[in-house]
């Protein structure tokens, strides 16, 4: 197997094994899309029209839930510095853990979403746009996280401080996620919308790498 | 970049900026009260009234708040290529006043929102992107002070500066993407009218030459409490 792969291998056992992985962000994520309901109402109306964003927050806040320890664990342990040490490149390594992250919560969360928009009364095309958007977005979310996780891994309480950092930075994934459903509630195609997510998306898995090696290669002191 | 060079000793940068100092702080009070005196002094507008005057105080902020922010950004580029640590404490004493100048603008832009739109807050682009803005400004400056070794909170601070300019047009282009997509109010400012352009100019100068005193006192601040630090800890041992 290659560096790359043993490394994605390695994380997603770790994210299986320790704490529950996806388990505890899909509850996470269907827990808040109770409550919602329970704070504006059960107007059914209502709750169609915002299904979109408040989905949408709630994925990008679950997905926030397992980001803190992206590098943590591996800084504390000593275990990045050997990784660091091994051909792979850091950068490599980033990207490698974000796709590990990716599918370990951001994937999970996609697949729950349209049984959660069907409480939220959301009808089928809509519902495929949340799909859609949350599936090409929340590659987003663990690359723009995975910067946030590099500059915070030596804190203790960088849980605290990584939210603050990032959840401004992915206002452009909320807004053309959330954007894209409301299009479709319109009667408007949601295409553009998406076209917007993916360039984003694309960006930010293709540069984030670079960011996140860059920190962590500060924080090992190099 | 020789010059900048040169600057970037501690040392030169005091001697310079102790004899900049008094004259930038002098003309931003004359500037300010000045600028004051024209702005309340303007005819009012026909469509916003004596509000007008409001906007003489809120647009040099919003201009300002982004100015900081690129200050910061290219202090941090300076700083992550060269390594100068005169750069660093230059873009982490740009924030705070930065993180002020967006306030000022958001509470001021509130303020004339209120009569003009009805409403404090309308979710208007603009006021929605300063205030993410203030978001950025605030997480910038608590990685700052959340890392303990100065050497490391700087370079963090300028990656996260970095990512933030490049991610910061992005914001603003989906704010208003998104703006147009729920069709909030908003009133797009005309051309200026010339009765308004000296109050404007003396008061943006003002912000500019406010901003350029506070910087430089909070550089020479830092500088001074880094020797004294030195000095005690010289003492001590």
């Amino acid at each position: 197997m290659s560096p790359f792969a043993t490394l994605l291998v390695r994380d997603l056992r770790l994210a299986a094994r320790s704490g529950g992985g996806a388990a505890l962000a899909l509850s996470f994520f269907a827990l808040v899309a109770t409550l919602v309901p329970l704070g504006v109402g059960a107007d059914l109306k209502l709750l169609a029209r915002v299904a979109g964003g408040v989905l949408w927050v709630a994925a990008v806040l679950s997905a926030l839930l397992s980001l803190d320890r992206l590098f943590q664990g591996d800084f504390e342990d000593g275990s990045l510095e050997v990784i660091a040490l091994s051909p792979l490149a850091l950068e490599a390594v980033a990207l490698a853990k974000i796709l590990a992250h990716w599918l370990s919560t951001g994937l999970p969360l996609t697949l729950l979403s349209p049984l959660l928009a069907l409480l939220f009364n959301l009808d089928a095309a809509p519902t495929l746009t949340l799909f859609l958007s949350l599936l090409i977005g929340t590659p987003a979310v663990s690359a723009v996280g995975a910067i946030g996780a590099s500059l915070t891994l030596s804190l203790k309480r960088g849980g605290l401080i990584l939210p603050l950092i990032i959840l401004p930075l992915l206002a452009p994934v909320v807004i053309f996620g959330a954007g894209a459903v409301a299009l479709v509630l319109d009667g408007m195609s949601g295409g553009g919308a998406l076209g917007l997510l993916a360039a984003f998306a694309f960006g930010a898995v293709l540069l984030s790498p670079f960011a996140a090696a860059a920190s962590v290669r500060l924080n090992l002191g190099g | 970049m020789q010059f900048l060079f040169r600057y970037a000793n501690p040392h030169n940068f005091m001697r310079l900026s102790g004899a900049v100092l008094p004259f930038t702080a002098i003309g931003a009070a004359l500037a300010l009260i000045s600028g004051l005196y024209f702005s309340f002094s303007v005819p009012p507008d026909y469509q916003q009234g004596t509000t007008i005057t409001i906007l003489f105080i809120h647009v040099p902020a919003a201009i300002m708040a982004m100015v900081a922010y690129s200050s910061i950004a290219v202090c941090s580029l300076l700083s992550l290529v060269w390594r100068h640590p005169l750069s660093d404490t230059a873009a982490r004493a740009a924030a705070p006043l930065g993180a002020m100048f967006t306030v000022m603008g958001l509470i001021t832009g509130a303020l004339w929102g209120k009569p003009m739109w009805g409403a404090y807050w309308v979710w208007d682009a603009r006021l929605t992107s300063f205030l993410l803005l203030l978001f950025i400004y605030l997480g910038y400056m608590a990685l700052w002070s959340a890392i303990e070794d100065e050497i490391k909170a700087a370079r963090a601070a300028a990656i996260l500066a970095l990512v933030g300019a490049v991610n910061i047009p992005i914001i603003k282009f989906s704010v208003e993407w998104w703006n147009t997509l729920h069709q909030g109010e908003t009133i797009t400012t005309g051309k200026l009218a010339a009765v308004y352009v000296p109050a404007f100019l003396t008061m943006m100068l003002a912000y500019f030459l406010l901003f350029l005193t506070l910087w430089m006192i909070r550089i020479r601040t830092a500088i001074l409490e880094r020797r004294a630090r030195n000095l005690m800890q010289g003492a001590a041992s």
